[in-house]
């Protein structure tokens, strides 16, 4: 049975806070206070400077008890911020905790009404008014407990998804790593070196992979994507796309009963391959075939055939011969997980800095971005790590770095945001030129040089007496010698206010960055938000920066905003933290927010059955030919769309009821500042 | 200013989106008109067609439904049932000789701090310039 009722006569008690002078300084506290007792139901009222204090808090306990309170009502910052805190003194207090309610005079008082007083007051004692005249009518709510699934989900396979897939699995947890592309590793396995240490990426990096390839606990699904995600903390049912590969793992190929075969990284299939593409990890600079593997440290060590080109001419199926390891009729897999926790490291993309025409790339061969010169550096990359310029093969003398390209860029066509690895690579790139090149010289143009982290600003100054050279000044256009393939770089250094125009024989321009083609379908997959720059939305910047509005689900790495690598590490291995913590408890409460069926006046008209976006409804017989709305507490998330429908009023939505939600309206309308 | 009739406008929020959006306003201290009393909501398909009729004949000069962009939802597609009801409303105004503009529905991400402040300043100006609801005077 539905309780629609609130039994005791309500006794409201109402608790201004001061919050120092973020509140008292726009608003007045004591009138405040003085009108609260006045509004009907009220039976106590008292500010105080730091309510969420433990003073603070302390008098709201004691108020219960003393003043035999049925409801609390603090009238401070957004619920969004201290609902939880005060639900727990009210609980404290003797009564049940969802008998509380806030009133946001901060967020949306005093802050955004800084100098208009009396305004300020005014709202503040309507949302007083309102807040006490929902408290009136809440009523008793128990959380449900609901069990946590022993498992986690990592998506991305980046440095950030790794370690945290490491991390969790090291704490015993089963751990599915997700990963889009044939090969985990992400964009630091196209590195050359890591600034400012100058260890080599793929030194540092490899040992990881090969953990995550090893470690007992996490299933590694590679070539697979998200495709569908039910449920909410502690029990998401994620659907995953294992992508067709066309080519069997040892593993699949033994549960085929192919005994001894199966894709053993040979490589006997790819130079019979007659399909020739560009390779997208050495950022189309090199060939590759329609079988094919990344780089020779891929985890795993399978080959990848690309449907898209592959002309199935069955050469390599034949190589293959009794490995039977390559079936090129295989299709896409559905492949259904339960986890308790979800980690999001869905990484980044390069801005694409052909839109900022005036710097010429993607016109002028020898305008490059820094990953693509981060391959032509690298000795596993296209050219065996010796720098040459794409137009001619001809080993640069005069290298110019073009940084900020695409960041820092309020025109709208790139990005406002800094990027913040960019400065630093660049330094890195130029001491490879020094290191590696004697005679060539890098030109550095700048903005700021940012370099804030750990030894980062002594290995600016070491760059500088390496002998690199910096301009400061946004470069404003680059244009080709036609003959030579020179660039010629217009800038202006601001340093000698005077305009510059030098040759160069190659560009690198430092790209932006920005959030990954599958951001926006992940995210929303998920129903994590984004900033304005499309980058995921932490719970909160400062105290919550891994977590998301969604609960159980969390973010770790670049997807979240530009990081390095250490940054990015670090975030992952807190996401990992976060996310193990409701699986080691075992058991989650949420919020009891469910929808429920009055069934006296339910008609059984069935209308919303189909408004429910989770198949949380359904009509179920009551006595002879009667047939009523039922809820599944589990699958009702509270959205409350059902209660807003129902014709005849049938549908009662715990803690956001018609009548509660009416109460407040009237208080405001009718209710009037005296 | 003392004897200028303030407007009474009600904003139904959803609890995801255009509550923190309107949150985020605050922590920027981005400053905008103070004549939107707002009532939280999980999500804007909580919003009862009923509410908004309520608020009406309890005399508010306007009201305000936000929620999350399209596709954002928290809850998947409240925003568009919520949207298609509004229409309803809107136009159930219009038959009861109302200006529909006194119904608005918004969609203010958690992120859009800034542009919170400018649908706030729009709504006050629009329902400044249509006066008070001539249902105020009828219920008088
Ligand atoms: S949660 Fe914001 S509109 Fe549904």
């Amino acid at each position: 049975m539905v309780d629609t009722t609130s039994t005791k006569k309500p006794r409201i008690g109402v608790f201004v806070c001061h919050c120092g002078t973020n509140i008292a300084g726009s608003i007045d506290v004591k009138g405040l206070v003085e009108y609260a007792k006045t509004v009907p139901n009220v039976a106590f009222a008292q500010d105080y400077q730091y309510v969420c204090s433990t003073p603070g808090q302390k008098i709201i306990t004691d108020a219960i008890e003393k003043e035999k309170l049925t409801g609390t009502v603090v009238a401070a910052c957004s619920p969004r911020l201290h609902e939880p805190t005060f639900r727990t003194a009210t609980k404290e207090g003797g009564l049940n905790q969802f008998r509380f309610e806030m009133a946001n005079i901060r967020e949306q008082g005093s802050w955004v009404h800084m100098h208009d007083r009396d305004a300020a007051t005014d709202k503040a004692k309507d949302a007083v008014r309102i807040a006490v005249a929902k408290a009136a009518l809440l009523q008793d709510l128990e959380p449900k407990a609901v069990p946590v699934e022993k498992a986690a989900l990592v998506v991305g396979a980046g440095i950030a998804g790794m370690q945290a897939a490491l991390d969790l699995a090291n704490a015993g947890i089963k751990t599915y790593l997700v990963e889009k592309n044939p090969s985990i590793g992400g964009r630091m396995s196209q590195l050359d070196k890591t600034f400012p240490t100058l260890d080599c990426s793929q030194c540092i990096l490899t040992p990881k992979m090969v953990d995550v390839g090893r470690a007992p606990n996490i299933e590694l699904m590679t070539y697979s994507e998200i495709d569908a995600v039910e449920g909410y903390i502690g029990n998401f049912d994620v659907t995953i796309r294992k992508k067709a590969r066309g080519v069997l793992s040892m593993a699949e190929a033994e549960a085929k009963g192919i005994s001894g075969g199966g894709c053993n990284g040979c490589g006997d299939c790819e130079p019979v391959c007659p399909v020739i593409k560009p390779n997208p990890f050495e950022e189309g600079m090199k060939p590759r075939k329609a079988i094919y593997i990344y780089h020779p440290q891929v985890v795993p060590l399978l080959y990848t055939v690309d449907f898209d080109s592959c002309i199935k001419c069955n050469l390599c199926v034949t190589v293959c011969g009794d490995k039977k390891a390559i079936d090129l009729e295989m299709k896409d897999e559905l492949i259904k997980v339960k986890v308790g926790t979800v980690i999001l490291a869905i990484g980044f993309d390069i801005f694409p800095v052909e839109n900022k025409r005036e710097w010429g790339y993607k016109q002028f061969e020898n305008v490059v971005t820094s990953l693509e010169f981060e391959r032509l550096i690298c000795a596993s990359g296209p050219t065996g790590g010796h720098l040459i310029r794409p137009s001619d093969g001809k080993e640069p003398k005069r290298i110019g770095f073009v940084l900020c390209a695409g960041s820092r860029d309020n025109t709208g066509i790139g990005k406002p945001y800094c990027s913040r690895f960019c400065c630093m690579y660049s330094l890195k790139h130029a001491h490879q030129i020094i290191e590696k090149m004697p005679g060539a010289i890098p030109y550095i143009f700048y903005m700021d040089i940012r370099s804030f982290g750990k030894m980062y600003e002594e290995f600016y100054y070491r760059i500088q007496d390496e002998g690199a050279k910096f301009i400061r000044g946004r470069v404003a256009n680059i244009l080709e010698d036609p003959v030579t393939k020179n660039l010629h770089v217009y800038a202006e250094d601001t340093m000698l206010q005077r305009p510059m125009d030098m040759e160069m024989d190659l560009v690198v321009l430092a790209a932006a960055v920005q959030p990954a083609a599958l951001t926006d379908k992940t995210r929303k997959l998920f129903g994590v938000s984004c900033s304005l720059d499309g980058w995921l939305l932490e719970a909160h910047p400062k105290l919550n920066p891994c977590g998301t509005t969604t609960a159980g689900v969390f973010l770790a790495g670049v997807c979240q905003g530009p990081k390095d690598i250490p940054d990015a590490v670090a975030q992952a291995e807190g996401a990992a933290s976060a996310a193990s913590i409701p699986i080691h408890r075992g058991e989650v409460e949420l919020e009891p927010f469910f929808a429920q069926c009055i069934e006296e006046k339910c008609a059984g008209c069935g209308m919303c059955i189909n408004l429910c976006p989770y198949q949380a409804l359904s009509l179920v017989d009551k006595e002879a030919g009667k047939k009523v709305m039922q809820v599944t507490e589990a699958k009702c998330k509270g959205c409350g769309t059902c209660g807003a429908f129902c014709p005849g009023g049938a549908i009662w939505m715990q803690h956001f009821s018609t009548p509660q939600i009416v109460a407040q309206i009237d208080a405001f309308l009718l209710g009037g500042v005296k | 200013m003392a004897d200028v009739k303030k407007p009474k406008i009600l904003g139904i929020l959803c609890n995801w989106c255009s509550y923190a959006g309107a949150d985020l306003a605050g922590s920027a201290r981005t400053q905008y008109p103070p004549d939107v009393r707002v009532v939280r909501v999980m999500c804007t398909g909580r919003v009862d067609p009923l509410f908004i009729m309520k608020a009406f004949t309890d005399g508010a000069d306007g009201v305000l439904v936000s929620g999350c962009h399209f596709g954002d939802c928290h809850y998947l597609e409240g925003n568009y049932k919520s949207a298609k009801r509004m229409f309803l409303m809107k136009s159930l105004l219009k038959g009861i000789g109302m200006e529909d503009k006194r119904l608005r529905m918004t969609f203010v991400s958690a992120s859009e701090g800034a542009k919170w402040a400018k649908v706030i300043e729009d709504v006050v100006n629009t329902i400044n310039e249509l006066g008070p609801s001539p249902l105020k005077e009828m219920t008088k």
